[in-house]
């Protein structure tokens, strides 16, 4: 017999494809965000026990999404993201990991595509940075290190 | 590192809800039994994404209750294997660094998987890469509320469902409090170029 979720009624049969069901994280970013003005409009029960997981759960997930890339991006901009990375012959994870992480160095892109040194040259790492970095827009960390500098040394650059 | 997954179950509506919109009810429902839970061998489960079908109402004898077979899809926390993932140090400790992601905790990076060579600071209980160079060892203290960047190796699910009468005496007659265990923990390396606190990358 399936062993099945702690305090989860026996009843609970889940069924699962793994790869077609995979959520980029501005999809769940989306979703969030319309369910907590939904739940702001219709007001009354939002603070009964029984809600309580789910407002804890919503509340802290979109808090660690809205500092992620994802936060700027629209639905147009994904659609021309995975358009533009159909020539770069990756594979759904590889894409939906530069969607969600938008890399700015080839070495954070040797970590998210597999096999990278056979697979792609150092020209076409180039262009897939390029690719990424001028279609999806910066996540408020990247903005927030332009201005402030890293550890080692002071960065002195305008606020974009 | 979310995915979509496919339940059915079977929600009771109270007579007292019957008012509502049966959609409602049973979101709320579904909301209420599922989130922040983790369900064994599926991840954490967030939210509710939609309701697929519903099956016939039906109310049994002795329960005013309606039962309704829904069939929905809820966005579950579950990253796959060798999936990037950029989270927060919660604190270390011998057994490795812990990372928090905010809404998920359990994260350990154990002493094999850090950067080599890394020895641990009883002093100030912080795991500390030595990292070489032509001026000699640099130490890099892996500080909490530090961003990281690893990779998830391994994932493990742990029943935690209640255990019948005879295990419970056993227990209570060890010294100890039985050790609470984490329905859901990922184990994460950060071995490899690009992986660590994202301050040890960053370009000048």
């Amino acid at each position: 017999m399936p062993w099945l979720g702690p305090r989860v009624g026996r009843s609970l049969q889940p069924r699962k494809d793994a790869n077609s069901a995979l959520l980029s994280n501005y999809e769940v970013f989306q979703l969030l965000t319309d369910l907590k003005e939904q739940r702001k409009e219709s007001g009354k029960n939002k603070h009964s026990t029984g809600q309580q997981n789910l407002n804890t759960i919503t509340y802290e997930t979109l808090k660690y999404i809205s500092k992620t890339p994802c936060s700027h991006q629209s639905p147009e901009i994904v659609r021309e993201f995975l358009t533009a990375m159909k020539s770069h012959k990756l594979t759904k994870a590889e894409k939906l990991q530069l969607l969600n992480h938008r890399p700015m160095t080839a070495v954070e892109i040797q970590l998210m595509v597999e096999e990278s040194e056979e697979r792609l040259t150092e020209e076409q790492i180039e262009a897939l940075l390029h690719t990424v970095t001028s279609i999806l827009p910066a996540g408020p960390e990247a903005e927030q290190k332009k201005t402030t500098g890293c550890d080692v040394t002071m960065d002195e650059e305008d606020p974009a | 590192m979310f995915v979509l997954v496919e339940m059915v179950d079977t929600v009771r509506i109270p007579p007292w809800q019957f008012e509502r919109k049966l959609n409602d009810s049973i979101a709320e429902e579904l909301n209420k039994k599922l989130a922040n839970k983790v369900v064994y061998n599926v991840g954490l489960c967030i939210c509710l994404f939609d309701i697929t079908k519903l099956e016939d109402a039906y109310v049994f004898p002795g329960d005013g209750a309606s039962h309704t077979k829904v069939h929905f899809r809820y966005v579950v926390f579950h990253p796959f294997l060798d999936e990037i993932l950029i989270g927060k140090i919660k604190g270390c400790s011998p057994e490795g660094v812990h990372v928090s992601l905010g809404f998920f905790e359990d994260i350990l990076i154990p002493p094999e998987s850090l950067q080599q060579p890394a020895k641990f600071d009883d002093a100030e209980q912080v795991w500390v890469w030595e990292y070489e160079t032509e001026e000699g060892a640099h130490d890099l203290y892996m500080d909490t509320g530090e961003e990281i960047r690893f990779r998830v190796v391994d994932e493990s699910f742990v029943d935690t469902s209640p255990t019948g009468p005879s295990s419970a005496e056993v227990a209570s007659t060890s010294e100890e409090p039985p050790k609470k265990e984490a329905p859901y923990t990922l184990v994460g390396s950060i071995s490899e170029p690009g992986l660590g606190l994202l301050s040890w990358w960053t370009s000048s």
